[in-house]
């Protein structure tokens, strides 16, 4: 934590900087922000729209720092993190990065997030919601340090189909050679520059990890090496644009986290978040194995479907309907995807429900010059992503 | 030899937007090109080594949203960029500048004129309730409105109650709005002359007309009936050039199983016994199908594709005087750095957008007054863009592709024929119209492609090089676009249907008018429809 946090004054700062803030101030025009957890961070800079597009056509810079992040170390450190999440993490190699989820004894997920082993033994466990509870909890017979060292680390998302040739042209030698979820480590101004093949726009992109000191001279360095390469910053509104065509799921979005429900039936398995390929029941034990078992055996309650909506109404929060006009479901995340040049949701539907072939109808409110319409679209339910470029997984990847 | 249902002359964006309608309903269906590439004016070509330029056309926003979700171009590979706002910079070294976000632009007008700033929220809304008027026509095939056919007499109604829908003061405000000149439009808003110069610029784009000609009006809301990505009446760039429009359609289209021939050059069109058989190539070939559609203008069909006398007299004399007169030509410069506008200076957000130099209506009368006396504009309105500022794929790093569009170009000089002389002094006047500018501009430029109406009719078969195949006017739209009579993308002659951008709804790469023949061609042949209904706003 950083100091001032842990003073008795830290209430006079309700919200932080984040260590880019004089960067990241200067760039937003609009001077639009809104609050992620300790710190302020940027809706959009200029033009929320120019700088998806940079997403999806060029390279765009998004501050990650207020992203909630453990050091995971210790010598039970592996079974500790294999007992906790549902995938085998002996599977995630020193150098790679696994995206996971974690749930209580009931099989419920609590979050989501991504490992990375940093160096043989060493981890780092980013999730979207705070967890040293849950994670100090998980860890009792286990020697194992867990840190929260969210403030100690200031990270940038950059994201985009310029990225490669960008950092290439930084000087960080090889970085070409990462594949996606790969880790490279690279001399920087005199330390170390973390950098992940990772993000959460479903684009080439990458993750870059630097001590709070060094966080300026990064943002300098790439906005140097960027400038003949179309780089440009972009808020959360861009993202969450990019975050929904990839297909991603948001916590307290797409699906409420387990330990924050008082209403316990509003929770969701992985199976029904549509992350059953996280769950690895070779693992002989995990947390919410003998529930997800059973789950398994008695059949899911939810399934989460990616739905193409017909016409151009957003789908937000509709209710989704069967041909019998029965509500099945509802939305929980709904974009015009300009990428892929739909109209696209994610929901989440009772069983059976949301098999491909469906007919199933959204039913959109919206309002025009104050008055309010409505529409049924049909919809169709999509397998894989929304948008997937072949250059998210290309290595070396291409320079634009 | 192999018989198709369908043959396609011409591989423009219209006409494979139709090949990929005929083929997605089952036909067999071939399209023949004469060039060695595809895609028409909607083209991109690696003249210089390391530059893509959009050689024609060079920006993206009517293109219909519904063709590009229906026949999946984003799947292949096609990806509209917007690019942010316009700026006109004045004589003086002032900038009137079009910034997106509202408040800025406001501001902006404000500084220039105070009620100008103001009146702009007038002038959008009364744009966009033409916009709204007019978008759901563009996916319709236009009523014959002498016909008694049930079809005809039900789309009268549906344009009637729409019109009714309007209210009586926007019924009196529609129809001077088709009719006015931009300038008198513009008048009804704005003050500043400066402001009345910077709009006025969509109303002559691709016209032989002036900004106080009648009808101009009209041409502003072509410009301004697009959108990109809902953003309505934005516009953006096709990654990779325009010829990306054309390489997505053209690969949707082979999706289906349809076949494109480059290097196959169409002589004639091959009738017998009133009907189409098929079309002779000009190395001699025959390819037979009862059914051909021409992408190409209508002038071009009727005079040169189809032999006169398979037509009757009178329809012969309306495709001769059929109006498609060039106006505009275009500069593509390859740049070895970016050229700095010093009235912009190096951080506004409108150096990714569109540029023009020309202050005031005057001198934009004065432009159109040279292409009257059969020259080029000695002081010309330009639409200059730097594509490669957005798209990394245009131009090495550090490196620049400028896209120079210049009105007005007349397609004769004095009446007689452009000179590789002509061409070359109107680069230059083009140039040292940008170098005014810019001074760092002409030390940068690496390499010129210019393009005059003799080029874009020699290469893309436009006809006098009118980029819209056919002026938008009066006379010429809907029901009456191409010629009365024939505005259902049927020709004259049995089996012989047209789907160039010379008819409705007209040009500017929407790729409606390929679609909306589509449809009909459909209906003909007893198909299932293929072809998508238009999104309402409402």
């Amino acid at each position: 934590m950083k100091p001032e946090m842990n003073h008795k004054l830290h209430f006079r700062t309700a919200v932080y900087q984040t260590p880019f803030h004089p960067r990241t101030s200067a760039l937003n025009v609009l001077n639009e922000w809104h609050r992620w957890k300790d710190y302020t961070t940027a809706d959009a800079y200029f033009d929320e729209t120019l700088e998806y597009a940079a997403i999806r056509n060029a390279c765009a810079v998004f501050d990650l720092t207020p992203m909630t992040k453990h050091r995971i170390t210790g010598p039970d450190a592996l079974a500790f993190l294999n007992r906790l999440v549902t995938r085998d993490v002996a599977k995630i190699k020193p150098g790679r990065v696994g995206y996971c989820v974690w749930c209580d004894d009931n099989g419920q997920v609590i979050d989501d997030g991504t490992i990375f082993h940093l160096r043989p033994g060493d981890y780092r466990l980013c999730s979207q919601e705070r967890q040293l509870d849950w994670l100090a909890r998980s860890a009792r017979g286990f020697d194992v340090s867990i840190v929260e060292d969210t403030h100690d680390v200031a990270a940038l998302a950059f994201q985009g189909p310029t990225t490669c040739a960008v950092l290439k042209k930084m000087g960080l030698a090889g970085v070409e050679k990462l594949t996606p979820f790969g880790i490279g480590f690279f001399p920087f101004a005199g330390g170390e520059l973390m950098v992940s093949r990772t993000g959460f726009t479903g684009d080439l992109g990458y993750e870059l990890w630097i001590e709070p000191g060094r966080a300026l001279a990064l943002w300098d360095a790439l906005f140097a090496a960027g400038a003949d390469h179309g780089i440009r910053p972009m808020g959360t509104h861009a993202l969450e644009v990019s975050r929904i065509e990839a297909g991603f799921v948001q916590a307290g979005v797409d699906f409420l986290p387990a330990d924050a429900a008082v209403r316990i039936d509003r929770t969701r398995s992985p199976f029904e978040l549509d992350l059953g390929r996280l769950v690895d029941f070779t693992k002989p034990v995990f947390t919410g194995r003998r529930a997800l078992l059973e789950e398994q055996r008695r059949g899911s309650r939810y399934r989460l479907v990616k739905l193409d909506v017909e016409g151009n109404k957003l789908a937000r929060s509709s209710y989704i309907y069967d041909r019998a006009r029965n509500v099945v479901g509802t939305v929980t995340s709904a974009v015009w995807s300009p990428a892929a040049k739909t109209n696209i949701a994610l929901a989440s539907l009772k069983m059976p429900w949301g098999r491909p072939g469906d007919e199933l109808w959204a039913e959109i409110y919206y309002q025009r010059e104050l008055q309010w319409a409505k529409v049924m679209a049909r919809c169709r339910v999509i397998e894989g992503a929304f948008f997937d470029p072949p250059r998210r997984r290309a290595t070396p990847p291409a320079d634009f | 030899m192999t018989k198709y249902d369908a043959i396609v002359v011409g591989a423009g964006h219209n006409g494979l937007a139709n090949a990929a309608y005929l083929a997605k309903a089952g036909l067999k269906v071939v399209v023949l090109e004469k060039n060695p590439w595809i895609g028409g004016a909607a083209v991109s070509r690696e003249i210089q080594d390391g530059w893509i330029y959009s050689n024609c056309s060079y920006v993206c926003s009517l293109l219909r949203p519904e063709i590009f979700r229906d026949l999946d171009l984003s799947r292949h590979g096609l990806q509209i960029v917007p690019y942010g706002g316009g700026v006109t910079c004045t004589s003086s070294g002032d900038i009137l500048g079009n910034y997106t976000d509202h408040d800025v632009q406001r501001r902006e007008f404000a500084r220039h004129n105070a009620r100008d700033g103001d009146a702009y929220h007038r002038y959008s809304t009364d744009v966009m309730r033409q916009c709204r008027f007019i978008r759901p026509l563009l996916l319709r095939t236009p009523p014959d409105p002498t016909s008694f056919r049930v079809r005809d007499i039900r789309e009268m109604v549906y344009l009637s109650r729409e019109f009714a829908k309007l209210g009586e003061q926007v019924i009196y405000d529609t129809i001077r709005f088709y009719t006015m000149s931009i300038a008198d439009f513009l008048g009804e808003y704005f003050e500043s002359d400066l402001v009345k110069a910077h709009l006025s610029g969509s109303g002559i784009i691709g016209t032989a007309l002036g900004v106080y000609s009648p009808g101009t009006a009209y041409v502003l809301l072509h410009h301004y009936m697009g959108e990109v990505d809902g953003s309505s009446g934005a516009w953006g760039f096709a990654r990779g050039g325009m010829g990306a429009v054309s390489k997505a359609l053209a690969s949707s289209f082979k999706s289906f199983g349809g076949e494109i021939r480059t290097d196959c050059d169409v002589d004639q069109l091959v009738v017998r016994g009133g009907k189409v058989r098929g079309v002779a190539l000009a190395n001699g070939d025959e390819v037979h199908a009862d059914i051909v559609v021409s992408n190409l203008d209508p002038k071009r069909t009727f005079t040169k594709l189809v032999n006169e006398k398979d037509l009757d007299p009178a329809f012969v004399e309306r495709a001769r005087n059929f109006k498609i007169r060039g106006s505009s030509g275009k500069l593509n410069i390859a740049l070895d750095g970016l050229p700095t506008f010093p009235a912009l200076g190096p951080d506004n957000p409108l150096r990714f957008g569109d540029m023009h130099f020309i202050d005031s209506l005057e001198r934009l009368e004065r432009a159109y007054d040279d292409w009257k006396n059969g020259t080029w504009s000695k002081d010309p309105y330009l639409d200059l863009l730097i594509p490669s500022m957005t798209d990394p794929t245009m131009a090495p790093p550090g490196k620049h592709f400028m896209s120079v569009f210049v009105q007005y170009v007349p397609p004769k000089i004095h009446g007689r024929d452009w000179t590789d002389a002509d061409r070359d002094a109107f680069r230059d006047t083009v140039v040292e119209q940008i170098a005014r500018h810019s001074p760092d501009f002409k030390q940068l430029v690496r390499h010129i492609e210019v393009r005059t109406p003799r080029e874009l009719e020699n290469e893309v078969g436009l006809t006098e090089g009118n980029i819209f195949q056919g002026e938008l006017t009066m006379d010429q739209l809907l029901f009456n676009r191409p010629f009365p009579g024939y505005a259902q993308y049927r020709g004259p002659v049995k089996g012989l249907y047209m789907c160039g951008s010379g008819t409705h709804p007209g040009g500017g790469v929407m790729a409606a008018p390929g679609a909306n023949a589509a449809r009909e061609i459909l209906l003909d042949l007893r198909k299932p429809n293929t072809v998508p209904e238009g999104w309402t706003d409402d």
